[in-house]
């Protein structure tokens, strides 16, 4: 049996993967393999953020996909600590791990020491967002959306958070994979949150 | 080297280092501010700064809180490796 969350429904979805970026069931933009991803995204996006560039791989890969999914939402109908991030992976923050360590053998580097814990990621988005409110980061071999169902719930029914941005943001060996959901209280749209929903939205390809 | 060259040279390096995409030395006036108003610097870029003095000048802070005066513009920073390089070579 699906888990299922009362009154809460899925109102939006991104995933970027294999170079593409998708919004709900709507390619939004395709990459040329030549070139750079997260410039493209960046550029045909409109994210107008210069601190992207300094972004390790993830959290631009985060920042993009939040970017999408916020494009509509009326994010004054709530207060800055209603509004929660709950994200997963499986690889961590590997990527700018490898890439501390490796600058560390000469002279290592700040700006990549700071990308070195997987939250970051949740931390750029809160802060170019203005999202306040609960947030948490869980590593797990494959995206599971039962205990991200769970967890969310749990942070609506009780810790005041009336919408969230959640789902899955990892990279390795530059293998790019988001996909993220925007959950709301009380927005009947017919979608509701639950496993399955979240599941059939990932698999859509 | 003469200023002009490193104030040139600066300029690539901290356009390289601190990844500020889309930005040309061209862009960057010798004294203008470096943080907030000017570049819109932050304090991870001053710790960055601080390495590129080591890496590419060979040169240690010694006190942290001189970072003030050397990072204002990219003019004090090629006045104090001037005057750095110039000690050394006494």
């Amino acid at each position: 049996m699906s888990l299922k969350q009362k009154d809460i429904y899925i109102s939006g979805s991104v995933c970027i993967r294999n170079r593409t970026v998708r919004s709900g069931d709507k390619i939004v933009f395709k990459s040329d393999e030549s070139a750079d991803l997260f410039s493209s995204l960046y550029e045909k996006l409109d994210i107008d953020y210069p601190k992207f560039f300094k972004m390790d791989a993830l959290c631009k890969l985060g920042t993009a996909a939040a970017h999408v999914l916020l494009k509509d939402f009326d994010k004054s109908a709530y207060q800055p600590q209603e509004l929660g991030i709950v994200l997963s992976n499986k690889s961590g923050s590997i990527e700018a791990d490898i890439n501390y360590f490796e600058s560390s053998k000469t002279f290592p580097s700040p700006s990549l020491f700071v990308y070195t814990l997987p939250n970051i990621v949740i931390g750029e988005i809160s802060i170019r967002y203005g999202f306040k409110g609960e947030n948490a980061f869980f590593i797990s071999e494959q995206f599971d959306p039962e205990w991200i169902v769970f967890y969310v719930g749990n942070l609506v029914q009780h810790q005041g958070i009336k919408a969230c941005i959640c789902g899955w943001v990892d990279v390795e060996n530059d293998e790019y994979d988001a996909r993220f959901f925007l959950i709301e209280q009380g927005k009947d749209n017919g979608l509701n949150f639950t496993a399955d929903n979240m599941r059939a939205v990932f698999s859509q390809e | 080297m003469d200023k002009k060259e490193l104030i040139y040279q600066l300029k690539q390096q901290i356009i390289k280092q601190l990844n500020l995409s889309g930005k040309t030395p061209e862009d960057i006036g010798d004294d203008d501010p470096l943080f907030v108003e000017g570049l819109g610097l932050d304090s991870i870029d001053a710790l960055e700064l601080i390495v590129l003095l080591q890496q590419e000048y060979n040169i240690k802070l010694k006190n942290a809180e001189e970072g003030q005066t050397i990072f204002r513009s990219i003019t004090t920073m090629a006045d104090y490796i001037l005057e750095q390089q110039a000690g050394a070579a006494n």
